[in-house]
């Protein structure tokens, strides 16, 4: 059977990033119990409200699984509020993180939502062009530790995307666009193949 | 109406980055329209003081509403009920990390403007507060700021969106801690889209007609089966069951008001209508959340309310 990509439907943008996991033709599963966290090979975590997010993770025994699922080499991709969560620090947010990745976060880094915007960015690993990244009251990544790698920065320097083995974090939101780059390179990395052969290049050209 | 000035949302959500590098851009409809996706699946509560919008960031709100009164209250009140004061909007803007919104009264574009100043995250052309123009909704495409609107069915939600509108929440009847309005008015909504989807193209613009609405718009719904943008439902609702319901019935996420902070234990009653949101398919977790919550807000029956009383009808 296809290994089955979870996405975190505590609260959030979830059913877009399900969406183009159906798009690409991979069995994907919403996740708000253990024993569907248990069935998935890899999981997405999306956008959302990270102080919302992090306590439902604690209060319905979600917290402690998903972290030891990920020590022990599961791929996790966080996207904005989910990559929050993955930081082994986060400025201003009284709640634990899942402490996974050697990077600080800061939360609403650019400002309220009038200063929400849209980039574009160039990735490491993802060719045709840079990303056309939509930052919602976006956090960014400092202090990016010898462990991870810097995958992405803004036109200043910011750091908006990083990996660290078998951990993705992105403070944007590729699952807004149509491009599905960012998608195909996280489950390349989680060793799932798409099933559709549509290249996201030649999607991108509609 | 002018269908042709309406800009098609489709353009707005789908471009992509192949190519040449783009320069950055602030406050597109995407991102406008990107922080309600954000908020899916979530709780937003109405907070009248600073402690009130930490107790519902505390028990997981993804937003809040700051306003002077809850609609009960505004209700109880009387009077012409008007855009907060902007320093308790303030207050509680920095009293959370959380978004928050705010209410202006509809067609009051220097309210708007005054909220868009303030740096408030989404702005609601409210009907609870009393109507400053009965023939214009406010044009909330030229603001920086996002805006959710009311609705009662397709028509009025899609009349929204053509002037601007990020967010729709279908209304109910605010202040009365009583659900009906807010499943007819959801009913609607989805009634009217599933008409649609069986329709054929060519009786769509005799339907946009009917709706009041921009063929354009009416033909997008068609095609997507829902609205082109997150809709939430609001207006009565006061238990976890409530949230839970309107949920099955297709909303994607919940505003609460009076149902909290009019509650016996609104911290306790937050936390479980929050954790009923979540899993509002899952009749064993909401009912261990409803368990012992107090007496909920006392509520009015809808039928009994002179019809002078009644919010959802303003706006058209």
């Amino acid at each position: 059977m296809e290994p089955t990509v979870g996405v975190l439907a505590l609260q959030g943008d979830f059913a877009e990033h399900l969406s183009v996991l159906t798009r690409l033709g991979v069995p994907a599963l919403d996740v708000r119990r253990r024993d569907q966290l248990e069935r998935v090979a890899a999981l997405i975590m999306p956008g959302g409200e990270s102080t919302t997010i992090s306590r439902l993770l604690l209060q319905f025994g979600l917290f402690e699984p998903l972290r030891e699922r990920a020590l022990a080499g599961m791929p996790v991709w966080g996207t904005c509020a989910g990559a929050i969560l993955l930081a082994r620090e986060v400025r201003t947010l009284d709640r634990p993180s899942l402490g996974l990745m050697d990077m600080v976060v800061d939360r609403n880094a650019f400002g309220r939502q009038i200063d929400s915007f849209e980039a574009d960015v160039e990735i490491e690993g993802i060719g045709g062009g840079p990303v056309r990244a939509v930052f919602i009251r976006a956090p960014i990544f400092t202090d990016v530790g010898p462990q991870a790698r810097v995958l992405g920065r803004l036109a200043d320097g910011t750091v908006v995307a990083v990996r660290q083995g078998n951990l993705l974090a992105t403070s944007f939101h590729p699952e807004l666009t149509d491009d599905t780059r960012v998608h195909e390179r996280f489950l390349e990395l989680a060793g799932v193949r798409p099933a559709r052969g549509e290249t996201a290049v030649a999607r991108a050209g509609r | 109406m002018q269908a042709g000035v309406v800009p098609s949302l489709r353009s707005a959500w789908g471009r992509t980055g192949c190519g040449e590098m783009q320069e950055p851009e602030k406050a597109t409809f995407r991102t406008k329209a990107g922080l309600a996706q954000m908020l899916k699946g979530g709780v937003i509560m109405d907070v009248v003081t600073p402690e009130h919008a930490k107790i519902a960031e505390e028990a997981g709100a993804c937003a809040v509403m700051a306003l002077e009164r809850v609609p009960a209250d505004i209700r109880a009140a009387g009077g012409v009920a008007r855009m907060s004061d902007p320093e308790l909007i303030l207050r509680i803007m920095d009293a959370v990390s959380i978004p928050v919104m705010a209410k202006c009264r509809i067609g009051h574009f220097v309210e708007a403007q005054v909220l868009e100043a303030l740096g408030v995250d989404y702005i609601d052309e409210s009907e609870v507060l009393t109507p400053a123009d009965e023939a214009h909704h406010i044009d909330k495409q030229p603001f920086k700021v996002p805006f959710v609107c009311g609705c009662r069915d397709l028509g009025e939600a899609l009349r929204r969106i053509s002037e601007g509108a990020a967010m729709i929440r279908t209304k109910g009847e605010a202040g009365t801690g009583n659900v009906v309005e807010a499943v007819r008015h959801m009913r609607q909504v989805m009634d009217d889209i599933r008409r649609l989807q069986n329709m054929p193209d060519d009786e769509l613009y005799a339907e946009a007609k009917r709706l009041g609405a921009p063929v354009e718009l009416v033909r997008e719904v068609k095609d997507l089966g829902r609205l082109p943008v997150v809709m939430f439902t609001a207006g009565g609702i006061a238990t976890p069951a409530d949230a839970a319901m309107m949920m099955q019935l297709g909303a994607d996420g919940v505003f609460v008001g009076s149902g909290i902070f009019k509650s016996e234990d609104p911290e306790r009653r937050a936390r479980a209508i929050v954790k009923a949101t979540t899993y509002y398919n899952d009749p064993s977790v909401i009912a261990e959340v409803s368990r012992g919550l107090g007496d909920a807000m006392r509520g009015l029956d809808v039928a009994k309310l002179p019809e002078q009383e009644l919010l959802a009808t303003r706006g058209w």
